[in-house]
């Protein structure tokens, strides 16, 4: 059974002040099951962070359905952990109660928070920084916080929108591991958006390829390469080489 | 140890050391009459008889200022409650409904403009000669600037800690409670600290025409008395007491607002 169907989505984005429609989604059919891990790769304007915000009930989709567990996506709801691509951490509140934002909005008493928010923080490997105030943490240590906080809610779908987007290339990298390293440990299905090649074929089990104006899947790629995965091997390069093709202009692709 | 340094830099006193050096010895001059501009020491000698009854120089006031002050105190924190509750609770509302923006807001701002001060011959005819129409008057005052400020404070929160709230499962009333309160405290300090000094103004203004006690009605009662060393003892009572309110402000803003320490320029002074 598919934990996330889309089918038959199209958004139209109305220029009030400018008089014209834009066409970001045009009838893009994916479907996500279970434990799967998908990258939404693409240029930016594909429409690859409307189509999570779609699944994460921030927008509503101009036609067509979003579906999750078989439920058409209303609105937002702990039953989809979200990753911004920038960590959106309350800066009023320190990195527990960060981290157990979903538990003060049910109205849990502060041991149970603070004791649930520890175990998350341990996960991302935050340990000793509980009571830093996010602007205390480096950009890679907040994205840790968001991730830990959206864990916490213990979603059947995880949702990221270039979470790893503002990092350098180290931080991106260790990043990268750990997610895959969570995400092994505890299953779950990821949605993951991206405009790395890299990034998209180090992580997924699948990567849409999306091409812009309109936005639209090119293609669905299965990834079956073994983990951890060697971005430097034969294989990964020949389906980097496949996925350029598709990425380039097409009349541009062989000149 | 740094504002240990601060506090004992010694140049922080040349200017008022030098003001009333200055203005001591213009007085003793004999330019003017000494009952019209009195010296210092002649204002710190009635200020001490008024605050600790040393020779009884200003008679049915001396020993008293402690009960003006503790007068005019209350008027203040009174009408500034009030107008924090419902600057707040209004600003929030306003900053959040665009129906209730467009039904309360231009009413709101119609009133703005009318000078409290204008109102108080309606407040001594509604509430009389006593404590009301003076907190009355220090509500009109505090009310606006909080009002204001939260309005502002909460349209500028950030529209992604909402979705933040959202996603983690918070309906309105969380997101208001734990988003949109939280994030606009900071304008909501700014708001307070403006409304504190009118405060202060509106309750000296209130008590010189239409209540009988307080800091502000010792001043006007001693300038019927010609008294102008107790007149001018009233006036730096006031500024001291305004100066110590908004002193504590300052105080529970750096305290409630302690995450924005190191990430704003006057978060880094504490």
């Amino acid at each position: 059974m598919a934990t996330i169907e889309i089918s038959g989505v199209s958004k139209i984005f109305k220029d009030a002040k400018r008089k014209s429609d834009v066409t970001a989604l045009s009838n893009v059919d994916v479907t996500v099951k279970k434990n799967e891990f998908l990258c939404l790769l693409g240029p930016s304007g594909c429409g690859k962070s409307t189509l999570l915000n779609m699944i994460a009930g921030f927008d509503k989709p101009t036609a067509g359905t979003v579906k999750v567990d078989g439920q058409v996506v209303e609105a937002p709801g702990s039953d989809r952990g979200v990753v911004f691509q920038q960590a959106n951490l309350m800066p009023w509140l320190p990195v527990w109660e960060n981290v157990a934002f979903h538990l003060k909005m049910r109205g849990a008493m502060k041991a149970e928070r603070r004791e649930k928010a520890q175990l998350y923080i341990n996960m991302v490997g935050l340990t000793g920084f509980e009571n830093h105030f996010p602007s205390e943490l480096s950009g890679g240590m907040n994205q840790r916080v968001g991730i830990a906080r959206a864990l916490l809610m213990n979603p059947g779908v995880i949702l990221m929108d270039e979470p790893f987007g503002a990092l350098d290339e180290q931080t991106r990298m260790d990043m990268q591991n750990e997610l895959v390293r969570i995400w092994e440990e505890h299953k779950g299905t990821i949605v993951f958006v991206t405009h790395g090649i890299d990034e998209a074929l180090t992580l997924g089990t699948h990567v849409a390829v999306m091409s812009a104006r309109p936005g639209r899947i090119a293609e669905l790629i299965h990834l079956d390469l073994p983990r951890p995965r060697d971005i430097t091997s034969p294989r990964f390069n020949d389906v980097k080489r496949h996925i350029l093709d598709l990425l380039r202009p097409s009349g541009a692709a062989h000149g | 140890m740094a504002s240990l340094m601060r506090y004992g830099r010694p140049e922080r006193f040349i200017v008022p050391v030098l003001i009333l050096a200055g203005w001591e010895m213009f007085s003793r001059s004999g330019a003017l009459p000494p009952a019209l501009l009195p010296a210092p020491s002649a204002v710190a000698w009635a200020w001490a008889d008024w605050i600790f009854n040393i020779d009884g120089n200003t008679q049915s006031y001396a020993g008293h200022w402690i009960f003006d002050v503790m007068a005019s105190t209350w008027r203040v924190a009174a009408g500034f409650a009030i107008a924090t509750i419902l600057g707040v609770a209004l600003g929030i509302a306003i900053g959040w409904s665009r129906l209730i923006e467009v039904t309360i807001e231009p009413t709101l701002q119609m009133l703005r403009p009318i000078p409290p001060v204008s109102w108080i011959p309606l407040a001594i005819i509604w509430f009389g000669i006593a404590d009301k129409p003076a907190i009355f008057l220090v509500f009109l005052g505090a009310f606006f600037p909080i009002l204001i400020n939260t309005i502002h404070g909460v349209k500028t929160v950030d529209r992604n800690l909402i979705r933040a709230g959202a996603m983690v499962g918070g309906g309105q009333h969380q997101l208001l409670r734990f988003i949109v309160l939280p994030a606009a405290m900071p304008s909501i300090f700014a708001g307070l600290r403006i409304s504190i000094g009118s405060a202060w103004m509106l309750t000296v203004t209130a008590e010189m025409v239409a209540v009988k006690s307080g800091v502000g009605y010792v001043l006007w009662d001693s300038y019927y008395f010609l008294r102008y060393d107790i007149v001018i003892a009233a006036m730096a009572s006031i500024g001291l007491l305004g100066y110590l309110s908004d002193l504590l402000i300052r105080m529970i803003s750096a305290r409630v607002l302690r995450w924005q320490q190191g990430t704003t320029l006057s978060g880094s002074e504490g």
